[in-house]
């Protein structure tokens, strides 16, 4: 390991320009002539619009123009998709009812885009959004998904019956059934996943630039995915061709998923700037995003987990249905079930597998991923099933887990995955260790002395990573491959451009990509720069998500660096006459093995290009290009430990200690990982203690605001206690697995656990405020 | 439109601006100073935070007029060109920042803490202080620890002066 290469604690070389307050993020710019737009939104969940007068806002200062959905579809600009095709298990195809950029005839929940007002700045157009006549007619509405599901429930959309998408199946369901019928004990629970708005501290903003003269759009857009935004505007939308539409995601303030959809509000703004002749630029207010952000999670499942004699799990049983909102976002389709029934194994040797997952719409904002997109539901559902389980048996829930684990890889689950590596147990001891379990009875004596009740909790999670094998995604339904790309670009002084189709939204690409290389050459890091996000730089890319910049992204950059050193090494050969075979490439220099023949990076690049007196035949140049198809998911796992300590007067919960550790497989960036973990155990205690997104009955959003949906503080969370464990990955270059989303999968069924098992009662959904855990505590005694 | 005047970063500045332009719209979009960013509408995610005559201060809970004649730091005036705040150098060090969208208020914020109550910050002191600031991105953790570091790189370096 060098001091920059892999393994590096290399702090970051992004980091100067977010600190002095020269980031560029979308908002930030302002180009000649730019006007404002204003996005009028139903106030209703559920309406058809009879009439939209604009002639006095048209009228008023400052305005260029008022825009609705009539004049949007006229344009032929097309409706939004969901890119992945689920069959029900009848075969039929999902329900997928339209979804305009502008709501002409129905809106389906509150903050559906109407029309937009264009005006010279914010503040008029705000002011002339308000002198818009929209006449409405309310419809009843639905916002909880079994409420939806129910006969007699509003209609949503007119393609899909009763409200259902789809009906879908995974695994077997009689082998599962006949181990249930003849179990020795049966758990059976009912596990609520609460709805959650991501809040990326940057609101989405977008935007629209077109140029007249050349017929040609360019949108700057807050998105985790420029090359998919450009792909799905100019294949699905018709907003313009690829060649004549340029998508830059300049530095984004992270995303957790919600980033990587394509929106109305891009598509409108640059058919809108088309329209009008301007510059057109919309930022998302704090409100606004709560009320059009894609949401996460929002589930209801019941659960079989049924035992042999032996207290090994011979079945697990999954019925869950799936609020999906009013409309299909981009991957909507693919979280409640390839990304979730897919991982209902957990680390367990679990022969019988079923799930049943019915999707549901209501009038409620799209729901879509979230940091860790089906992993998390999944994982809360088994490791609170276990725990209950563990509990009604009366041993001990490390020892349950133990007995379960999956102990020999690869390991073929009977719902699809294939888990290439893992050492579960590692883990699990590693977590127990640092949470002094074998301590916890004396704590908890000393808390009980001082009125308190203390609980210890575990959960032991697993995740897909590192998405995915192309041609195997295909066969379950997505609409792209999920390869990556990348280019190596070795200037003539020896400088090295990486661009890559991953993007970095907080990640801190431009610091982990640079090391590979700086790692790799010997050079110095700050020789290589990382380019990303612009669809007129970077061939081709498929975006940052579900982990899949380390595993996916970087092993392309990987693969074309292998074939830039093959090249530099044929050149070096050349020019000091040794064989091609002798060459290494080490500290900067291009040497001949075991002589003291080498030459320095920069004047074998230099070579290249002046390209005098190059091998026979070669192309002069030192750049390549690599596609990165990966061969299989990767599958971090890990164990988490949660203590707390709670009030039995408030009701308030304390966490006295918050133990992780991980298997990420190699690690990049130490530094970098465990920054990943601190978040995502930030947003996952976030999801189990505070975070709740809340519809009242006719569909209006209560917590559309920070005062009213509480966001985990500094003073709600302790430091955490972290550890590495390292069963490399044998599927990709690097060994890689992915950190994104580990801490917002297994934190929160540890942290449930944990305070399930302080107050006796294991009736208590999530966020356990204090309100519910004194309810719960009080009724346990 | 009102005329509002203002010495920010150490320079003065005046513009015309709506009574209801918010102070951090103005430096923003005014002043060309984007550093100072703009996470909410209700005051509660300070990533707006900025110094007014000396106290931290969150941008989008005042008018522009009513800054007008006053003293304003923003992130892009806390360290000489090229250099970075012990505060800043501590975020780097510590990895106290992932996408940045929330950082400049956050150092403005912590640079405040610390020169209200340098030397004697504590975790929890800190974790409290941060009460108005809120990052989605890093949990917290590295945030803490930097702002501790600086503060004991910050005491240690009055010590030596003194
Ligand atoms: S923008 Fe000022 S507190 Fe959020
Ligand atoms: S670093 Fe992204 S919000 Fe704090």
């Amino acid at each position: 390991m060098g001091v920059e290469g892999i393994g590096a604690r290399v702090t970051r070389k992004e980091d100067k320009r977010f600190l002095t307050g020269k980031g560029r993020y979308t908002d930030d710019m302002i180009v000649p002539g730019m006007k404002y737009a204003y996005f009028i939104r139903s106030p209703h969940a559920h309406a058809t619009i009879r009439s939209i007068d604009a002639s006095a806002a048209k009228a008023m200062p400052g305005v260029i123009d008022v825009l609705d959905g009539k004049q949007l579809q006229a344009d032929g600009i097309g409706n939004l998709i969901c890119g992945w095709m689920i069959h029900s298990k009848d075969g039929s195809p999902m329900k997928m009812g339209a979804w305009r950029p502008l709501a002409a005839e129905t809106v389906r929940y509150v903050g559906d885009a109407v029309a937009i007002v264009v005006a010279d700045s914010a503040g008029e157009a705000r002011d002339a959004a308000e002198a818009v006549v929209i006449d409405y007619e309310q419809l009843p509405a639905v916002t909880e998904a079994v409420a939806a599901l129910a006969a007699g429930a509003p209609q949503i959309h007119p393609e899909a019956t009763d409200n259902l998408i789809f009906d879908w199946q995974l695994g077997d369901p009689e082998a599962t059934d006949r181990a249930i019928a003849s179990a020795a004990h049966v758990t059976e629970i009912e596990i609520h996943n609460n709805r959650l708005s991501p809040n990326p501290m940057e609101p989405r903003a977008t935007l629209g630039i077109y140029d007249s003269a050349e017929d040609h759009y360019t949108c700057y857009t807050t998105s985790q995915n420029p090359h998919v935004a450009r792909l799905v505007m100019s294949a699905f939308y018709n907003v313009a061709p690829e060649n004549k539409l340029r998508v830059i995601a300049p530095d984004v303030g992270g995303g957790f998923g919600s980033k990587i959809y394509i929106y109305p509000e891009e598509i409108v703004c640059l058919w809108a700037s088309k329209k009008t002749g301007v510059p057109v630029k919309w930022t998302s207010d704090r409100t606004e995003a709560f009320l059009t952000d894609a949401h996460g999670r929002d589930h209801v499942s019941k659960v079989k987990m049924a035992f042999d004699a032996d207290n090994r799990i011979t079945a697990l049983k999954v019925d869950t249905i799936a609020n999906l909102g009013a409309y299909m976002s981009l991957f909507s389709s693919a979280v409640p079930t390839y990304l979730y029934a897919t991982l209902l194994s957990g680390q367990y040797a679990i022969p019988a597998i079923h799930a049943n997952v019915r999707t549901v719409y209501t009038n409620t904002v799209p729901v879509d991923a979230y940091r860790g997109a089906g992993r998390p539901e999944a994982t809360y559902l088994l490791e609170r099933t276990i725990e209950t389980a563990a509990r009604e048996l009366g041993v001990s829930p490390a020892e349950l887990r133990r007995k379960n684990f999956i102990r020999t890889f690869p390991y073929q689950t009977p719902v699809i995955m294939n888990y290439d590596a893992g050492d579960y147990e590692a883990s699990l001891n590693a977590a127990m260790q640092a949470a002094d379990w074998s301590g916890f009875a004396a704590r908890k004596a000393q808390s009980e002395a001082k009125g308190k009740k203390r609980g210890i909790g575990m959960s032991c999670y697993i995740e897909a990573c590192g998405i995915a094998p192309s041609a195997a995604v295909g066969s379950l339904g997505a609409g792209v491959g999920l390869w990556e790309s990348a280019e190596v670009r070795v200037n003539a002084v020896g400088t090295i451009e990486v661009l890559t189709g991953s993007h970095s939204h907080g990640q801190g690409h431009e610091t982990t990509f640079a090391q590979i290389i700086a790692g790799r050459l010997g050079v110095p890091i700050e020789s290589v720069n990382i380019v990303h996000g612009d669809t007129d730089k970077v061939q081709m890319g498929m975006g940052t998500y579900g982990s899949r910049s380390g595993a996916v992204g970087m092993s392309a950059v990987v693969k074309a660096l292998d074939k830039v050193e093959a090249k530099a090494k044929k050149i070096a050969a050349h020019l000091m006459e040794a064989d091609e075979q002798d060459i290494v490439i080490e500290n900067g220099e291009v040497k001949v093995a075991g002589t003291d023949k080498a030459l320095p990076w920069f004047q074998v690049a230099l070579a290249a290009y002046t390209a005098h007196n190059l091998p026979a035949g070669m192309e002069p140049g030192l750049k390549e290009t690599a596609f990165y198809d990966p061969a299989n998911f990767t599958f971090p796992a890990g164990c988490y430990i949660a203590e707390v300590e709670i009030d039995p007067e408030t009701g308030e919960t304390d966490i006295v200690q918050f133990v992780a550790a991980d298997d990420f497989g190699n690690i990049i960036n130490p530094m970098i990982v465990e920054g990943q973990v601190h978040g995502g155990l930030a947003q996952g205690i976030g999801q189990a203690l505070l975070e709740n997104v809340q519809y009242d009955e006719s569909g209006q959003l209560l917590t559309a605001s920070f005062m009213d949906y509480a966001m985990p503080r500094a003073d709600d969370l302790p430091s955490f206690k972290l550890s590495h464990q390292n069963t490399p990955c044998p599927n990709n270059p690097l060994g890689i697995k992915g950190c994104g989303e580990a801490g917002a999968i297994g934190s929160p069924p540890a942290l449930i656990n944990a305070i399930t098992d302080a107050i006796g009662n294991n009736s208590l959904t999530m966020p356990a405020t204090p309100m519910k855990v004194w309810q719960a505590l009080h009724a346990a005694h | 439109m009102t005329k509002v005047t203002l010495t920010v970063n150490g320079r003065t500045v005046s513009g015309d601006c709506e009574d209801r332009t918010l102070l951090v719209h103005f430096i923003r979009e005014k002043l060309g100073l984007t550093g100072t960013h703009v996470g909410c509408d209700t005051t509660q995610c300070g990533a707006c935070v900025i110094h007014m005559d000396g106290c931290s201060v969150k941008s989008c809970s005042i008018l522009a007029v009513q800054a007008s004649g006053s003293t304003i730091t923003t992130i892009e005036g806390l360290a000489g060109q090229g250099e970075l705040h012990p505060v800043q150098a501590a975020f780097k060090e510590h990895h106290g920042l992932q996408c940045g969208f929330c950082t400049p208020g956050m150092v403005m914020t912590a640079v405040d803490m610390i020169n209200r109550e340098g030397g004697k910050l504590t975790e929890e002191k800190v974790r409290a202080g941060l009460e108005g600031n809120i990052c989605r991105c890093t949990g917290y953790h590295n945030i803490v620890k930097a702002i501790l570091a600086a503060d004991a790189e910050m005491a240690s370096g009055r010590q030596a002066a003194e």
